[in-house]
C-alpha cells in the first residue's frame, strides 16, 4: 500500500485522535467550568470511536446466527460502550451539579475569579 | 448445587450496593446508618471467608457472571492479591462506620444524611469491585462508580472550596479514568479479550505482532491509574479534596481510595503485563522510581511548612504513597513485599490520624495547626492516638510503619541499590519534623481561649481510633496478616517469570 492509501484506510483513528486531543486541550486551556465540562465530553466522545471503529467489518452484518450470513461485525465494542455513554453522561451529570452549586456559592464559574474571591478573605 | 459459599465473590458487591439502595430510599439519617452499619459489618465477614478459603485451598477463586464462561463474560477472580486488598477496605469500612454516626450527624445536613450514608455504600461497592473483577472493562465501571460517590462525598464538605475541590477533582479523575479505558481498548483491539487472566496469556504473543499498541495501552493506563492513585506530580487533586471533604469521608478515602488504585496498578503491572513485559522493554519502573522518591521528599516538605492539620496529613499521605510505589518500582520479592504491606499499614495509620483530627474537629471546630495548641490537654487521650499513629507514619520500631520500611529497606538492598536505604531514612526524617511539629503545638502549648470547652469525643468516636492505634503498635510486632501474606503474594506476582 501506498501511504496515501495507508493513511485513508485510518481516516477513522486520525478523526479520533484529533477529537481526543481537541477534548484535553479545552479542558486544560478554559478557565470556564461548563467549557471544562465540554472538553471532558468531548474527550470521553473520542474513546467511543476507538472502541467502535475495529469492531466493525465493512461488509458485515449484525451478529444473528444465519447461515445466509458469514461475517460478522463484533458485537462487544457496542456493548461496552453503551456502559462507557452511562458512565459519561453521569459523571456530566455530577460536574454540572457541581457546577452550579459553585455558581451559588461564588457568583462564577470562571476558575481565576474564584481562586481570587477565596483570596480575598 | 448451589451454597451461598459458592456465591461469596458477588455478594462481596452485592451487599453494600443493594445497601445503597436502601438508604437511598430512607428519609432518616439513623435508619440509612444503620443500613450502612449491617451493609460494613457483613462485608469484612465475606474478604475474610475468600481470604481463608484462598489460603486453605491455594487456588484462586473464579466466578462466572450469569454463567458466561470466563474469557466471554465477566469473571470475578479472586487470588491472594485481591483476598489481601479486599479485606483491607472492608475492614477500615468496618472500623469506620461507628465513628461515622456523630461525626457526620455534626457536620451534613438531615436531610442529606440518608444520600450520605448512600454515597459512602456506593463508594465501598465500588472500590471492592475494582479489586475483586477479573475483568478490564468491569473494572474501570466500578472505578467511575467508586470516582462519582467520592465526588459527590467530598462536595459535602462545609466550607464551599469542598465544592471546588471536588470539582476538581471530578475534572482529573475522569481524565485518569479515560486514559485508563484508552488503555484498555488498545489492549481489547491487539489482543481480542479484556479478561485480566485471558489477557496475561495472549500478550506475549501479540508483543511480536503488535508492540507498539500494547506499549501505548501500558503506558495509557499506568498514567491514568497514577492519576486516581495520586503518584507525585499527579497528585494535585488530594490534599485539597482531603482537607476539605467531611471529617469521616476524608478518613475512610485515606484509607481505602488510593489502595484500591494501588491494586490495579500492581495487577497490570504484574499479573497482566507481566515483569518480562514491563521491566524489560520500556524504563517504566524506573520512571516510578523517580516519582516515588520525589514524592517522599517534596510531598513531606509541602507538609511541613503546611498550617493546615488535614492538609498536613493530605500531604503526608502523597509521600507515604511514594513508598508505596517505590516497592512496585524494584519489583522485587522483598520491595513488592514492602509495598503491600505498607498498603495496609498506612490505611490502617493514616485512618487513626485524621480519625483523631476528625474527633479534634467535632470537639473545636478548628483543623489550623495553631487553632489546635494545647489540644494534648484537653483531649489526652485522643492526641495520645494522633501521637502513636503519627510515630508509626514515622517508623519508630514497635510500630507498623517500621515494619514496611523495613521491607522496602532490604528489597532496596537485594536490588543493589545501598543508596536507596539511605534516603528512606532521610526522608523518614522528614516525617520526624512535621509529626513532631504537631506533637509540640498539641503538648508544649497553653490551650487557647477557643479550647476551654473541649474535652474526649462520644465513646463511638474514640473506640475506632483507639482500635486503629492499637492496631497500629499490634501489626509492630505480630507480622503474620501483613507480612507473611505479602511475601506469599509477592512471590505469587513474581512466580511466572
Amino acid at each position: 500500500m501506498t501511504g496515501w492509501e495507508v493513511a485513508a484506510d485510518h481516516y477513522n483513528y486520525y478523526v479520533t485522535i484529533f477529537l481526543m486531543v481537541a477534548g484535553l486541550y479545552i479542558v486544560i486551556a478554559r478557565g470556564n467550568m461548563i467549557k471544562k465540562l465540554v472538553g471532558l465530553g468531548l474527550f470521553q466522545t473520542s474513546v467511543y470511536l476507538l472502541y467502535l471503529a475495529p469492531g466493525r467489518i465493512i461488509g458485515g452484518t449484525a451478529p444473528i446466527y444465519d447461515k445466509n450470513y458469514e461475517v460478522y461485525s463484533n458485537p462487544l465494542p457496542h456493548v461496552l460502550m453503551l456502559t462507557a455513554i452511562v458512565v459519561g453522561v453521569a459523571t456530566l451529570a455530577v460536574g454540572l451539579a457541581l457546577v452550579v452549586r459553585i455558581s451559588e456559592e461564588y457568583g462564577t464559574i470562571d476558575e481565576d475569579e474564584i481562586f481570587a474571591k477565596d483570596e480575598d478573605q | 448445587m448451589s451454597s451461598l459459599h459458592e456465591h461469596l465473590p458477588i455478594l462481596q458487591i452485592l451487599v453494600p450496593l443493594f445497601g445503597a439502595v436502601f438508604a437511598a430510599l430512607t428519609r432518616s439519617g439513623v435508619v440509612a446508618w444503620g443500613i450502612a452499619a449491617i451493609a460494613s459489618a457483613i462485608a469484612p465477614f465475606i474478604s475474610a471467608g475468600l481470604l481463608l478459603h484462598i489460603i486453605d485451598t491455594g487456588q484462586p477463586i473464579s466466578y462466572v457472571m450469569g454463567a458466561w464462561a470466563a474469557p466471554w463474560g465477566i469473571e470475578y477472580r479472586v487470588d491472594l492479591l485481591n483476598a489481601f486488598i479486599l479485606l483491607l477496605i472492608s475492614l477500615i469500612g468496618l472500623v469506620s462506620i461507628p465513628y461515622a454516626r456523630k461525626s457526620v450527624a455534626a457536620e451534613i445536613d438531615p436531610h442529606k444524611q440518608p444520600w450520605f450514608y448512600t454515597m459512602y455504600l456506593l463508594c465501598l461497592a465500588g472500590l471492592l469491585g475494582i479489586v475483586i473483577t477479573g475483568d478490564a472493562f468491569n473494572a474501570f465501571v466500578f472505578l467511575e462508580i467508586s470516582s462519582l460517590a467520592t465526588y459527590t462525598l467530598i462536595a459535602l464538605g462545609r466550607h464551599r472550596r469542598a465544592l471546588l475541590s471536588a470539582y476538581q477533582y471530578l475534572i482529573m479523575g475522569t481524565i485518569g479514568a479515560t486514559f485508563y479505558i484508552i488503555g484498555v481498548g488498545l489492549l481489547y483491539v491487539a489482543t481480542g479479550t479484556l479478561n485480566f487472566t485471558d489477557l496475561a496469556a495472549r500478550l506475549g504473543p501479540a508483543m511480536q505482532t503488535y508492540p507498539e499498541p500494547i506499549l501505548a495501552a501500558l503506558a495509557f493506563m499506568t498514567v491514568g491509574i497514577s492519576l486516581k492513585l495520586a503518584l507525585f506530580p499527579l497528585h494535585v487533586w488530594l490534599p485539597n479534596a482531603y482537607a476539605y471533604a467531611p471529617s469521616f469521608a476524608t478518613s475512610f478515602l485515606a484509607g481505602t481510595a488510593t489502595k484500591a488504585a494501588i491494586y490495579l496498578l500492581i495487577r497490570i503491572h504484574f499479573s497482566v503485563f507481566g515483569t518480562h513485559i514491563v521491566l524489560k522493554t520500556v524504563p517504566i519502573e524506573e520512571v516510578i522510581l523517580l516519582l516515588s522518591l520525589a514524592a517522599m521528599f517534596i510531598a513531606s516538605f509541602a507538609a511541613i511548612f503546611e498550617a493546615n492539620a488535614k492538609r498536613m496529613l493530605a500531604y503526608s499521605s502523597v509521600a507515604q504513597i511514594g513508598y508505596i510505589t517505590l516497592g512496585i518500582a524494584l519489583a522485587n520479592k522483598m520491595g513488592l513485599a514492602g509495598s503491600l504491606v505498607h498498603v495496609f499499614n498506612h490505611a490502617i495509620m493514616k485512618t487513626a490520624l485524621f480519625f483523631a483530627l476528625g474527633a479534634m474537629v467535632y470537639r473545636t471546630g478548628m483543623a489550623g495547626m495553631t487553632g489546635l495548641s494545647g489540644i494534648g490537654r484537653k483531649m489526652p487521650i485522643t492526641t495520645a492516638a494522633f501521637v502513636i499513629a503519627g510515630l508509626g507514619l514515622i517508623g519508630v520500631p514497635g510500630t507498623a510503619g517500621f515494619i514496611s520500611k523495613w521491607y522496602l529497606a532490604i528489597g532496596a538492598i537485594d536490588h543493589g541499590w545501598t543508596w536507596l536505604v539511605f534516603l528512606i531514612v532521610l526522608s523518614s526524617l522528614l516525617a520526624v519534623i512535621y509529626v513532631g511539629r504537631f506533637i509540640e503545638i498539641a503538648y508544649f502549648r497553653e490551650p487557647s481561649a477557643e479550647l476551654a470547652s473541649a474535652r474526649e469525643p462520644p465513646t463511638s468516636m474514640l473506640a475506632p481510633l483507639i482500635t486503629l492505634a492499637a492496631a497500629t503498635i499490634y501489626l509492630g510486632f505480630d507480622t503474620r496478616l501483613t507480612g507473611g501474606v505479602a511475601m506469599r503474594i509477592a512471590e505469587y506476582l513474581l512466580g511466572g517469570t
